[in-house]
């Protein structure tokens, strides 16, 4: 740390405004529910975001994210519930008359209208006059690198190009949200990686906010200020990346974001500051630091992150939060090794290790018995 | 094997399209006849052409039926495109099937009656409100106008129901209030399916002899009519240059309207990606 004085200093300079006790949000959703019929598509989420959020939706399919954005767009009445958008109540407020802009997931171009005209027709809806219209379609044409192919039509577009047009024109009439539903689905993984950076450019700079919907967890922790994790219309954790990678509040959570060891055991002494778990799987006891509230005898699960493992073929203490065990898998993936190890209880952990060394030689490989150890604070216990 | 059952096929759909086609090709052949009468060949000639364009009564028929067929073709268009709009975009609505049953009913119902009943209408019409007076070529182009509108509900029906809707939702999300998006997004995008479906408005008006006959008065009678009269007294080389024109002009109306949908569904398809 001290080697590095500025890194922390970095993200210190302002203490983001979700984090403060009496920040006002600049979206709000109230107690919002939708239902189609019998079938309840998003069940009573409640959920601030604030000015210059890039808010991620992150959910498997069918999870409610997009029914969620368009309620925000106006597409769709909520069954109950109502938005607050800077304020102003949205309940009844046509789509067309909403402070709001979405990028659809297909792009919707208009066909028949070549790459200018669709950038301009949100400005002329406004009556922004005609100067100002070629001006800052232009402008915005050249941000995106587009400003070579203003005349063509859609259909003459390669789906990078295309999905660079729908961003333009959701940019272009300066709302003060900007919805994107799935907006890098379509794009090859090196287009998609710049798009990300791109997009988190273009939010620094231009101060709007950013609901973005997504179903690829990495993209998520890229690009989000804060992540909303959805499941079956709920929006069961809301938090900053890395706390919902470190600290998820429910299986769900810890098994849908990135690749994590469950065991599952019961307390067997709760202390001030730990908290003693019994699982069938180990021989030793788990041991967690940080209080959690829990009561002798509940059962509850254990999450352990793969690279919070140390794996070793020397002993170590392995007393508590620790075991022996058998490699049976390795994948060698370049920056990192993936083991699968056996425990003697029949479970099986993943456990990556960087590669540090370029020596094969002294590497871990099949067959190997290993010891594993964690620390206390690497542990995770969730009740739900 | 394989061989056998294609050239079968072949020779099978060879005779379908000789038993549709000899009879309109002999009539084109024979429109070119220098021979007074129609059975016996006579060498090449543009006579009757020159004759029938010198006559009065066809050729007023004529342009009685070119008039009726654009403008009812016209209207049908504007409201087949509404009431297609309506059976396609409005939410449920009560007797919202009724509608769709009712817009659709003349292509089904036989013509006679289709006539037979706009007659009584009209003529009850004039008893009671004296509107229309008499019957003439306003009474044709509102019989022509209702059942074309059909036609024109069901294809504009169709392409609405292939349009994407995040299409128009785009443009509501970009500001577009109800009438402009539908003026700037829907209409242009559904342009060809009207276009298509004024085509074949046009030529089925055209076409039309059965509802024309009890719709229209003395003195108004339509290029169908006309051609019908004339063939019960016996046809003559005369009528045989005009269906060719007739078949000329209507093939074309349909070829065009074919290529206008084939065009649109390619453009789609490639919008898809
Ligand atoms: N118009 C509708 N009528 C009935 N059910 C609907 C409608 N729209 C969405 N649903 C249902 O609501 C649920 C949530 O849909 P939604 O589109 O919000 O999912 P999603 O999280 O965006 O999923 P994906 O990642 O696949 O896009 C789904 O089960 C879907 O079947
Ligand atoms: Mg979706």
């Amino acid at each position: 740390m001290s080697a590095f004085p500025n890194i922390s200093t970095v993200q210190t300079q302002s203490v983001p405004s979700w984090r403060q006790q009496d920040a006002k949000p600049f979206v709000q959703i109230d107690q919002i529910t939708k239902q189609f019929g019998q079938f309840t598509a998003v069940n009573s989420v409640s959920l601030d975001i604030y000015r210059n959020e890039l808010f991620c939706l992150l959910g498997g399919s069918g999870s409610g994210k997009s029914t969620l954005l368009r309620m925000l767009a106006g597409f769709e009445e909520p069954t109950s519930g109502r938005i607050l958008i800077d304020g102003v109540d949205m309940t009844g407020i046509p789509p067309w008359e909403r402070p709001v802009n979405m990028m659809f997931q297909s792009y919707a171009l208009f066909p028949h209208l070549s790459v200018e005209a669709n950038v301009a027709f949100g400005l002329k809806r406004e009556g922004v006059k005609s100067a100002e219209v070629k001006a800052r379609v232009s402008d915005i044409l050249d941000m995106v690198k587009l400003g070579h192919l203003a005349k063509r039509k859609p259909h003459m577009l390669s789906g990078g190009q295309r999905q660079r047009v729908a961003l333009a024109r959701s940019l272009v009439k300066r709302p003060k949200l900007l919805l994107l539903d799935e907006p890098l689905g379509a794009l090859d993984k090196k287009l998609r990686e710049e798009t990300q950076f791109e997009l988190m450019r273009l939010q620094e700079e231009l101060g709007i906010t950013f609901v973005v919907v997504t179903h690829d967890q990495e993209e998520a922790m890229t690009l989000a200020t804060r992540i909303g994790v959805m499941n079956n219309g709920d929006i069961i954790q809301t938090a900053e990346p890395h706390e919902v990678y470190e600290y998820p509040k429910s299986r769900f959570v810890a098994e849908f974001i990135g690749n994590v060891n469950l065991f599952d055991g019961v307390v067997v002494e709760d202390e001030r500051d730990s908290v003693s778990i019994q699982s069938p799987d180990l021989d030793a006891y788990l041991q967690v630091d940080h209080g959690i509230s829990c009561a002798p005898n509940q059962e509850v699960s254990v999450a352990i992150r793969p690279e919070k493992i140390r794996i070793s073929r020397e002993p170590m203490d392995i007393e508590v939060n620790g075991a022996t065990g058998v490699i049976c898998d390795v994948a060698y993936m370049g920056s990192q090794s993936v083991f699968k190890v056996r425990l003697a209880s029949g479970k099986y952990l993943r456990i990556t290790q960087p590669n540090v060394s370029r020596e094969m030689g002294s590497r871990l490989t099949w067959e190997d018995a290993v010891y594993l150890s964690w620390d206390a604070d690497s542990c995770v216990v969730l009740v739900s | 094997m394989k061989q056998g059952s294609s050239t079968a096929l072949k020779m099978m759909s060879g005779a379908g399209f000789v038993f549709l086609y000899a009879p309109i090709i002999a009539l084109i052949v024979y429109s070119f006849n220098d021979s007074k009468l129609v059975t016996v060949w006579g060498g090449w000639s543009l006579k009757w052409y020159v004759e029938l364009f010198s006559n009065e009564q066809i050729m007023s028929a004529a342009w009685a039926s070119l008039k009726i067929a654009f403008i009812s073709a016209t209207l049908a268009s504007v409201l087949g495109t509404l009431a297609g709009f309506v059976l396609s975009r409005m939410r449920k609505f009560v007797g919202k099937a009724m509608l769709s049953g009712w817009v659709t009913a003349p292509l089904v119902m036989p013509e006679v009656i289709t006539g037979l009943s706009l007659l009584l209408l009209f003529v009850f019409l004039e008893n009671v409100f004296g509107w229309p007076a008499g019957r003439g070529l306003l009474t044709v182009v509102i019989a022509h106008t209702t059942f074309c509108l059909a036609y024109v509900a069901v294809v504009v029906q169709s392409r609405l129901a292939s349009l994407d809707e995040t299409l128009e939702e785009a443009a509501m999300d970009l500001g577009a209030k109800p009438a402009s998006l539908f003026f700037l997004i829907t209409l242009p995008l559904i342009s060809p399916a009207i276009i298509a479906g004024w085509l074949l408005a046009f030529t089925l008006s055209l076409d039309d002899l059965v509802i024309a006959s009890f719709v229209s008065g003395p003195g108004n009678s339509t290029l169908p009519m006309v051609i019908f009269s004339k063939v019960r007294l016996g046809v003559t080389p005369e009528v045989n240059a005009l269906a060719t024109l007739m078949i000329v002009a209507v093939s074309m109306a349909v070829i065009a309207a074919i290529v206008i949908m084939h065009r649109q569904s390619r453009y789609n398809d490639k919008n898809n990606h």
